[in-house]
């Protein structure tokens, strides 16, 4: 059960956001965070979805992507980042532009005990892999951040992550 | 298990006769010197040097959004199966464009020659199948070579062909190692070519 705060439109607001801005590939590994984003993507047919056995196979599809000159966003639960650790040398070595979506786990009200290692080391980590971090806490961050991060891996040429917390999302019930 | 007869440096030219006409994305170590030597280090080549695993993942990502080109990736049996569940979502998302060719000499040559699963129990062509491939081959001397030609010619994609070689050597080839350099130039090659 999830217990979400946030507005029940964000993922299609988010979706338009990405898919206007040319993103046409969403690479993911499910969680309730991501669920209705990607049904968004499914019912579209300007994009197409990609289900992964891991998150970091996410990261090099979305380089792959890239090598061909398409955008794609990686959405993923706080935990798989720690999966992705050594490809973000890909992301980061290579100049890759690639935009993440994280869902948190262990920051806000979270109940599991297992969720808190890897929640409260996302954002050392992607300071240290040089990836720059755009937070929604409240529904008003929510299309700023999402424009932000937008713009950082477009024009802007870096890597990205839109980090929804749990805050805004709402955390699980035990 | 089949005792391996092909010499890993005669397999790429054989296997592409043509290697203009394809988008290659190599793994790292072994496959991605006989990939810079096959291409001489060409700018339809992404080969990598860390990110073990990666290279299945990458050429997905490049097969699925450049569907008017033959893509293939070149790997071994190391960085295979440090990113198997990969085979898994090639064949999920089914690109008939994209080619595995995986070369297998059971052993990590890169770092020593300490010998790998597939000289044990492991047979990446039965994986292959059980990810959901139904175009799968696996060859093991050199007169079989022209039937892998054959097979990426012809079966339908996804493919994996996977290439039983001895245990020497892979090309001598120094290529460019900056990966944001190499994606710089691959990218610029194929848009200006779109």
């Amino acid at each position: 059960m999830t217990q979400p705060s946030a507005g029940e439109d964000w993922s299609a607001t988010m979706f338009r956001q990405m898919a206007d801005s040319g993103v046409d590939l969403f690479a993911y590994v499910p969680d309730a965070g991501n669920k209705r984003l990607i049904e968004c993507a499914d019912a579209s047919n300007e994009v197409r979805t990609v289900l992964l056995t891991t998150e970091e196979e996410g990261l090099a599809i979305c380089a792959g992507a890239d090598l061909v000159g398409k955008r794609a966003v990686l959405c993923m639960q706080s935990s798989g980042l720690g999966n992705c650790v050594n490809y973000l040398s890909l992301v980061n070595g290579g100049k890759f532009p690639l935009l993440m979506m994280l869902s948190m786990r262990g920051d806000y009200g979270e109940q599991n005990p297992w969720q808190y290692p890897m929640g409260q080391a996302v954002d050392a980590i992607f300071e240290a892999m040089g990836v720059l971090i755009f937070r929604v806490e409240t529904p008003d961050d929510l299309e700023k951040a999402t424009a932000a991060a937008l713009h950082a891996t477009g024009a802007g040429a870096q890597s990205a992550a839109i980090i929804l917390t749990q805050k805004f999302l709402g955390a699980k019930a035990f | 298990m089949t005792e391996a007869k092909i010499d890993r440096r005669e397999l790429l030219p054989q296997l592409f006769e043509n290697p203009d006409d394809y988008l290659f994305v190599s793994g790292l170590a072994g496959a991605a010197k006989d990939t810079s030597a096959l291409t001489d280090d060409g700018d339809n080549l992404y080969t990598m040097a860390g990110t073990m695993g990666a290279a299945v993942p990458m050429g997905l990502g490049v097969a699925l959004n450049a569907s008017d080109r033959k893509v293939v990736v070149v790997t071994g049996d190391g960085e295979l199966l440090m990113g198997i569940g990969s085979l898994v979502t090639v064949a999920s998302m089914a690109p008939a464009n994209l080619s595995i060719v995986c070369i297998d000499n059971a052993q990590h040559g890169e770092t020593g020659g300490q010998p790998g699963h597939t000289g044990k129990a492991t047979d990446l062509e039965t994986i292959a199948k059980g990810a959901g491939f139904s175009s799968t081959m696996t060859i093991t001397c050199s007169d079989q070579i022209k039937d892998g030609v054959g097979f990426l010619a012809t079966a339908t994609g996804p493919r994996f062909l996977n290439v039983r070689v001895t245990d020497g050597m892979p090309s001598t080839y120094k290529r460019n190692m900056d990966p944001a350099a190499c994606r710089h130039r691959f990218r610029n090659a194929y848009l200006s070519d779109g």
